[in-house]
C-alpha cells in the first residue's frame, strides 16, 4: 500500500473503488452488497470455534474436517468460502504445532475467523514467523519446545488454513457450546494454544 | 493432460530460482530452494495466467504443498515452512 491515500478515510477509499467497479460495468451496487453480506456480514471467530469444538467432541466429524472441510462447514451452517478458495484444517497434537502466515499478503479464512488482527497483516509478523517462529510465538506467550515439530504454513489466496488446537485438559464436563467459547482467533491461527 | 500432477508425495522438488517480476505466488524465500512434496491438491488455474488474462478462466495446473526445512532456507532454525506452489514454479530435484 502506498502512503498517498492514508489521509483519506478507509470507507471513502473503499467507496471510490466500488464506484470504479460499478462504472466499469463489472458489478452492480446490489451485487457488491450481497457479496459483502456473504463474506463479511456473518464473518466472526465463533464460526471457526464451532468447528473446533465439534471436532473435539465428535471423532468422526474431526476426521472429515481434516480430510475435506467443505461438508462440515455446510453441516454447521457456516459461511462458505469465497470463489476459487479452499480451506485446509491443520491438526495440532502433543508433538506437532502449526502456525499460519501469509507472506505474500494477508490471506486467511475471514468467514471463519472474522477480520484479521492487525498484527497478522504486519510486515514484522509476516517476515519473522517464517524465519524464527519459536521466538515470535514466545512473544505471544506460547512456548513451543524444541522437541515439538513446528510447522509454519504460508497461505495463499487460493488455499487458506485453520489450526485445530488440542482440547484443553479438564474440560470433560463442558458442553460443545462452552468448549467453543474457549477457542480464540489466535488459537485458530496458531499463535495461542487454544 | 496438462493438469495431471507430475510430482508425488515425498518427492524432492526445486522452486525455480527466478520466477520473475510479474504477479505470481512463489514467495522470494523459496525461489531456488529444494523442498519435499507433502500434498498433491486438485489442479487449479495459475494465478499468474489468470491475472495476465484479465481474470478469465484459465487451464488448471497441478498444485502442491511443498515443505521446506528452515535450515535449508535460512541456514538455521528447527522448523519447517510449507508453501503452496503450482507445478509451473517447480522442477524435479536430484
Amino acid at each position: 500500500m502506498s502512503d498517498a491515500h492514508l489521509s483519506v478515510p478507509a470507507a471513502a477509499r473503499v467507496r471510490r473503488l466500488e464506484q470504479a467497479v460499478i462504472d466499469a460495468g463489472l458489478a452492480t451496487d446490489e451485487e457488491l452488497d450481497a457479496i459483502l453480506e456473504t463474506f463479511l456480514g456473518r464473518a466472526r471467530p465463533l464460526n471457526g470455534a464451532r468447528l473446533i469444538a465439534r471436532a473435539w467432541v465428535d471423532p468422526e466429524f474431526r476426521r472429515r474436517l481434516l480430510d475435506d472441510p467443505s461438508g462440515p462447514l455446510s453441516e454447521l451452517g457456516l459461511p462458505s468460502l469465497g470463489p476459487n478458495q479452499s480451506l485446509r484444517v491443520l491438526e495440532n497434537t502433543e508433538s506437532v504445532h502449526n502456525v499460519v502466515v501469509c507472506t505474500l499478503c494477508s490471506c486467511y479464512p475471514v468467514g471463519l475467523l472474522g477480520p484479521s488482527p492487525s498484527w497478522y497483516k504486519s510486515d514484522a509478523y509476516r517476515a519473522r514467523v517464517v524465519r524464527e517462529p519459536r521466538a515470535v510465538l514466545a512473544e505471544f506467550g506460547l512456548e513451543v519446545g524444541a522437541e515439538v515439530d513446528l510447522r509454519v504454513w504460508d497461505a495463499s489466496a487460493e488455499l487458506r488454513y485453520l489450526v485445530l488446537s488440542c482440547r484443553p485438559t479438564d474440560t470433560e464436563g463442558l458442553s460443545e457450546e462452552e468448549l467453543a467459547s474457549l477457542v480464540t482467533r489466535a488459537g485458530m491461527i496458531g499463535t495461542a494454544a487454544v | 493432460m496438462a493438469d495431471r500432477a507430475h510430482f508425488g508425495v515425498t518427492e524432492r522438488v526445486r522452486c525455480l530460482p527466478q520466477i520473475g517480476d510479474h504477479h505470481h505466488r512463489a514467495p522470494g524465500y523459496v525461489q531456488g530452494q529444494v523442498g519435499e512434496v507433502v500434498s498433491v491438491y486438485p489442479a487449479r488455474p495459475l494465478p499468474d495466467a489468470v491475472v495476465a488474462s484479465g481474470g478469465r478462466d484459465m487451464p488448471a495446473v497441478p498444485f502442491y504443498g511443498v515443505r521446506f526445512l528452515a535450515r535449508d532456507l535460512f541456514g538455521e532454525g528447527q522448523h519447517s515452512v510449507t508453501v503452496d506452489l503450482w507445478e509451473t514454479y517447480l522442477e524435479k530435484s536430484g
